[in-house]
């Protein structure tokens, strides 16, 4: 230490040097290091193909379940039953893993209609419709079981199948990547 | 014996091996390290895994190249490029069943290679680093073979590669960053299945690398044995050629054999039918099951009822395998001189292999119970039962030698010369 204040002039410039160098290839890694990374995200075609679909409800029995896709995830339609939509309503709320009413999981005036996304939140199987204790969906890879709202009732899977942004246009027909006024 | 900066024997011949030697003097470390190299005289075939692991490795290479050039990373047309490998390119058929069949070869020589080090030891001091890198090793090989298996795009390829992902998206905070670092989307697809090729054939190149390391950090402190104990004079020890590469090369041999059993005769056994389906992300294969050498590892993961859980208790089960150097507190290595250990030791050999069973079942009922159980004795093996041996077991009397243990105790005594050795007849 004493070293460094009694040997001026010449040191000082150094350290300098030094101090200076290092910063700039500190910097210069992180400028490299940002595209590198940057250019494994998802490119702009990926980013463009999420544009919002359209889909005509009329052709949806009840009862039925559709499959769609909207960047590139599935989405379960589902046209739901008098009984399914009783069963999702007459639930204790503090039963439930991730609790949320069946109302805050449709959109007002449309309870026949359930939009979920079609991944199981556990790793990302498909579960099956109109299957398991509740009638909702199973989870054949390690057994979620989902009620007719799409709410987790058993299983490891941590969370609801999650609603993607959707709107209705008119009453038989939707539009998936656009959450509406109506939201 | 221990003199490991021994001046190399190696004698160049030729004028030309004269100027080449003095100018890069790799003939002389190749002879050094595998020529002359003293290896202890009672090593037994357990200790031929290294080299038949190197061999596979460069096979998997060989082969892999060449698929590639006939293979096409593009969601649309992988799942028909590799039927057309399988179709129409000359020999296609043969290429990629030895790829495929060579990854779980080289799985069954791994986890030989494995059991070895701690059934042996191997693991403790001065060979700490070393076997380290082997864990190393074994997780580069584990993040290949999963990448590989997701090029053919079949269903399995397709939804082991979205089960997968989203494991690493319970990761807290950058969890989903990496995830779609990963997809390159919004789910897995295209942009996925390129860059796992990419490190597909990235990955291999890595573990060359790691694995010199691995080799040179051998030939520092040099091979454990049987016995467990150093090499104390010239009579403990054996040069590796003709000694070891004879009896790796039979080893070696006998695993081909083994191998070529499963690529002419049944070269779809270890692979899963539904991998013939081409990818389909609206339907999941009823039955997901990862290939036979991650088995006990998805049985961990799934035993926790936790997502989080479940990754770190899996996660867990390898990096603990890195700690076994400090969690054994026993100063005797090999278990040959450790009765209780000894026991324990293929205990868990059972509850791995239980666990894997587990690992193909559906995840319910009573099998979750049971793989809950086998999850925690496997934890326990390592965090508990190991520590405590160390403490309460009474070895059995070491060897004074390794000659002792081979000859029978005195033999150290007899004089020099009682051996062949072959090597000395040119
Ligand atoms: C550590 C070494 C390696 C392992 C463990 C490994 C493992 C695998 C596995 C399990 C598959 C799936 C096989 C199937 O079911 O069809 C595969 C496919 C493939 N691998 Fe590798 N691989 C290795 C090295 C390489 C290298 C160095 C390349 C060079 C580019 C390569 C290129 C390919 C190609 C093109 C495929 C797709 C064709 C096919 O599915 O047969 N591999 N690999
Ligand atoms: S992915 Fe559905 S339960 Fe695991």
């Amino acid at each position: 230490m004493a070293d460094a204040v009694v040997s001026t002039a010449e040191p000082t410039r150094r350290d300098f040097l030094y101090l200076a160098t290092t910063a700039a290839v500190g910097v210069g890694a992180a400028a490299t290091v940002w595209p590198l990374v940057g250019a494994m995200a998802p490119d702009a075609d990926t980013v463009a193909a999420g544009a919002p679909v359209e889909l005509d409800l009329t052709p949806i029995a009840e009862g039925q379940i559709v499959k769609v896709f909207w960047r590139g995830k599935l989405i379960f339609v589902r046209h739901r039953t008098e009984a399914e939509i009783k069963a999702a309503q007459d639930v204790n709320l503090d039963a439930l893993r991730d609790p949320q009413p069946d109302s805050a999981r449709v959109k007002e005036g449309h309870a026949d209609w359930l939009v979920v996304y079609g991944n199981c939140t556990h790793l990302g199987c498909v579960p099956l419709g109109n299957s398991g204790e509740y009638n909702g969906w199973f989870c054949p890879c390690h057994g979620s079981v989902f009620d007719t709202s799409g709410r987790i009732r058993q299983g490891p899977a941590p969370i609801n199948l999650p609603i993607p942004p959707y709107t209705f246009v008119s009453d038989t027909k939707i539009r998936i990547g656009e959450s509406g006024a109506t939201a | 014996m221990n003199d490991h900066h021994h001046a190399t024997t190696y004698v160049p011949k030729s004028a030309f091996a004269k100027w080449f030697e003095s100018r890069l003097p790799i003939a002389g470390l190749i002879h050094s390290s595998f020529v002359a190299f003293p290896v202890p005289r009672n090593l037994n075939y357990f200790w031929t895994f290294g080299g038949v692991l190197f061999v596979m490795l460069v096979l998997q290479i060989v082969t892999g190249v060449i698929l590639a050039m006939h293979y096409t990373p593009e969601a649309t047309k992988a799942f028909d490029s590799v039927e057309h490998i399988m179709r129409n390119v000359n020999y296609g058929w043969l290429l990629r069943y030895l790829h495929a069949n060579g990854a779980s070869m080289f799985f069954v020589a791994v986890y030989i290679h494995i059991f070895r080090n701690l059934y042996y030891g191997s693991y403790k001091a001065p060979r700490e680093v070393l076997y380290i890198l082997g864990v190393i090793i074994y997780l580069l090989m584990m993040a290949t073979a999963f990448l590989g298996y997701t090029l053919p795009w079949g269903q399995m390829s397709f939804w082991g590669a979205t089960v997968i992902t989203n494991i690493l998206a319970a990761i807290p905070v950058v969890g989903d960053a990496i995830q779609s670092l990963l997809w390159g989307g919004y789910s897995v697809g295209n942009p996925t299945l390129n860059r796992f090729f990419s490190l597909h054939y990235l990955l291999p190149f890595m573990i060359v690398g790691v694995v010199i390391l691995h080799v040179w950090a051998l030939h520092v402190p040099g091979n454990n044995n049987p016995a467990g104990i150093d090499i104390q004079s010239g009579r403990d020890a054996v040069p590796f050629h003709p000694y070891m590469t004879v009896k790796d090369g039979f080893s070696l041999v006998v695993f081909l054999i083994f191998f070529a059993w499963w690529v002419f005769y049944m070269p779809n056994y270890l692979g899963h039918a539904d991998n013939y389906i081409p990818a389909n992300p609206a339907v999941t294969p009823a039955h997901i099951v990862p290939e036979w050498y991650f088995l006990p590892f998805y049985a961990i993961l799934r035993a926790i009822p936790d997502k989080l859980g479940g990754v770190i208790a899996m996660f867990g089960s390898i990096v603990v395998l890195a700690l076994v150097p400090w969690l054994d507190t026993s100063k005797v290595r090999s278990a040959v001189y450790r009765p209780i250990y000894k026991q324990f030791f293929w205990i868990w050999v059972v509850v791995c292999v239980i666990l894997g069973w587990l690992g193909a079942k559906p995840a319910e009922g009573g099998y979750v119970i049971a793989a809950r159980i086998a999850t925690a004795y496997y934890f326990a093996h390592f965090l508990v039962i190991m520590p405590l041996i160390g403490f309460f077991e009474k070895p059995k009397p070491l060897p004074r030698s390794i000659v002792d243990s081979v000859l029978g105790p005195g033999a150290s005594r007899i004089p020099v010369g009682a051996a062949a050795a072959p090597q000395a007849k040119g």
